[in-house]
């Protein structure tokens, strides 16, 4: 075997510091040796992913409730969506059933130490690395900015190989670990003009399509907000699988740029828009915040609200941080929003919250959204700005 | 046939061949271990103490939880044997303590046939033709 052990690392496998420590070093060692890695390396952070009881099942629980017994996480890790608000799922209309395992789920997590605010946006609430720093996480989207827009280094994860991460702090190099594994191999020329969220989330739907797994360099993109970025990042790692894009002026990483060039138009865009919108939705649901909305969203989310009431018939859910909806609570903005009918929910969202059967269609400025809405949930979608999914809410 | 080491032990058993990928999230029941993968080559076959062969794995990372599952429903298969190891299977045999093997000519292997899995060793042997 090419993989070599530090006598630390040994220690781990040889069940020196616990079951669930050797258990997790098995993990790594053997996904060390399937990519011909050479050595461990440390990480700065985990997130984990797998954590909605709605995707575990009892299975999934009862490996967690095991590992809980005598495994401690070594480095700062936080966790993806869970299936509910954990303290308001009731008026949010979760089965009592479904809150009793998802809150066991949480707890498992929170033997082991994991930071258990339940986000796929750590980089939004603390869990934040910076360029050139190796972290294991699991959730495609965050994976996809911490590469992208922030330089940081990490694969794409499942739920169990980044918790063996953060029981032993270490991850095997391999993949996008290593600099010749993230260099641009075709360029994006883009040529139509985006605006919000929405459309960065058609682009993604483009590129990723087009691109598979294939690293784009994507060039014409003047400026985009983190917020933007956040949308992108989650389209493309949804249509395509992408772990790590280059976009000129905007993301850090130094990459040669690739002669092989593709141009995304205005009538790309529009097919993509035409594809996430289906014929005759009645829409019953409205939902921002895939990924997490961040809380200058919320604010601006909060103006259009004010005063305003949602229409009958129709549920909102603007899902965010449980840390992000403490500083609206702060603000007022969760008055708002609440008083006027829709609801700002923590820790969950509409993808992974048990919601098949509850709507027929959705409303939402997210193509990721619209991704398993379809698959997962069986919903029709329409695809909006943030602006006209308000409008659609109190119309 | 030589292959390599995904995870120890060594078991006799009946060989499963499919040449179809599997993906246990969503394609095999956890409680039956049946296939239940629409259209797939093993739809409506069980896994259950069988030497399963198949090309590798495909789909959701939590797949390896399926295989985990079925370990706890005593549904699992004696063992996995794959041309490629898929991390989600490698995952789900270590967490579940299923001897495995990869790097197998499985088009060497008859559905039916009795094998030995000797994983430490990573050796896949036909015992009867």
């Amino acid at each position: 075997m090419g993989l070599i052990l530090t006598p630390e690392e040994k220690e781990m496998l040889e069940g020196k510091h616990g079951k669930a420590t050797q258990k997790a070093m098995e993990i790594i060692t053997t996904l060390g040796e399937i990519y011909g890695a050479k050595r461990l390396i440390p990480v700065a952070s985990v997130q984990i992913a797998g954590v909605s009881y709605h995707n575990l099942g009892e299975a999934g629980l009862e490996y967690l409730s095991e590992i809980a017994e005598d495994g401690r996480v070594r480095v700062l890790t936080t966790l993806n969506p869970a299936g509910m608000d954990m303290l308001e799922w009731k008026k949010h209309g979760i089965s009592e059933d479904f809150a009793v395992n998802q809150e066991r789920v949480v707890d498992a997590f929170e033997r082991m130490g994991v930071i258990t605010t339940c986000t796929c946006t750590p980089y939004l609430i603390g869990n934040l690395p910076h360029y050139g720093e190796h972290i294991a996480w699991a959730e495609s989207s965050a994976v996809c900015f911490a590469n992208s827009v922030i330089g940081a280094l990490t694969n794409r994860e499942g739920g169990p190989s980044a918790l063996a991460t953060a029981l032993t702090g270490k991850t095997a190099e391999y993949g996008f670990h290593l600099d010749e594994n993230r260099v641009a191999q075709v360029k994006y020329d883009v040529q139509a003009e985006l605006k919000d969220t929405d459309d960065f989330g058609l682009l993604g739907h483009v590129i990723g399509t087009r691109t598979g797994k294939t690293i784009p360099y994507i060039t014409g993109v003047e400026k985009a907000s983190t917020e933007e970025l956040k949308s992108f990042c989650a389209s493309v790692a949804t249509y395509g699988g992408v772990a790590i894009f280059h976009m000129e002026g905007i993301t850090p990483n130094k990459t040669p740029i690739p002669d092989k060039t593709e141009v995304v138009t205005q009538d790309d865009l529009h097919a993509a828009r035409v594809d996430l919108d289906d014929e005759e939705v009645k829409i019953d649901f409205i939902s921002v915040g895939c990924p997490h909305a961040s809380i200058k969203e919320i604010a601006e989310i909060a103006v259009m609200l004010d005063g305003k009431k949602v229409a009958d018939g129709k549920t909102v859910w603007i899902t965010t941080a449980k840390p992000t909806k403490d500083l609206a609570i702060k603000m007022g903005y969760y008055d708002i929003i609440e008083n006027a009918g829709a609801f700002l929910v923590a820790d969950a969202c509409c993808a992974v919250a048990p919601l098949k059967g509850k709507f027929t269609g959705l409303m939402t400025d997210s193509a990721k959204a619209c991704f398993y809405a379809r698959g997962k949930n069986k919903f029709k979608t329409e695809i909006r700005t943030i602006e006209q999914c308000i409008k659609e809410a109190i119309s | 046939m030589q292959g390599r080491k995904i995870f120890k032990g060594k078991v006799t058993g009946e060989a499963l061949v499919t040449g179809d990928d599997i993906s246990f999230y969503g394609g095999c029941d956890p409680e039956t271990g049946e296939i239940v993968e629409k259209g797939h080559h093993l739809e409506g076959k069980s896994v259950s103490g069988k030497v399963l062969v198949f090309p590798s794995g495909k789909g959701s990372t939590v797949g390896s939880y399926v295989l985990y599952a079925l370990k706890k429903a005593e549904k699992a298969p004696l063992a996995i044997v794959n041309k490629i190891m898929d991390p989600v299977v490698a995952v789900g045999c270590i967490i579940s303590e299923i001897p495995a093997v990869d790097q197998i000519d499985i088009g060497k292997i008859q559905n039916g046939q009795k094998i030995e899995v000797d994983a430490d060793n990573g050796v896949v042997t036909l015992i009867e033709g």
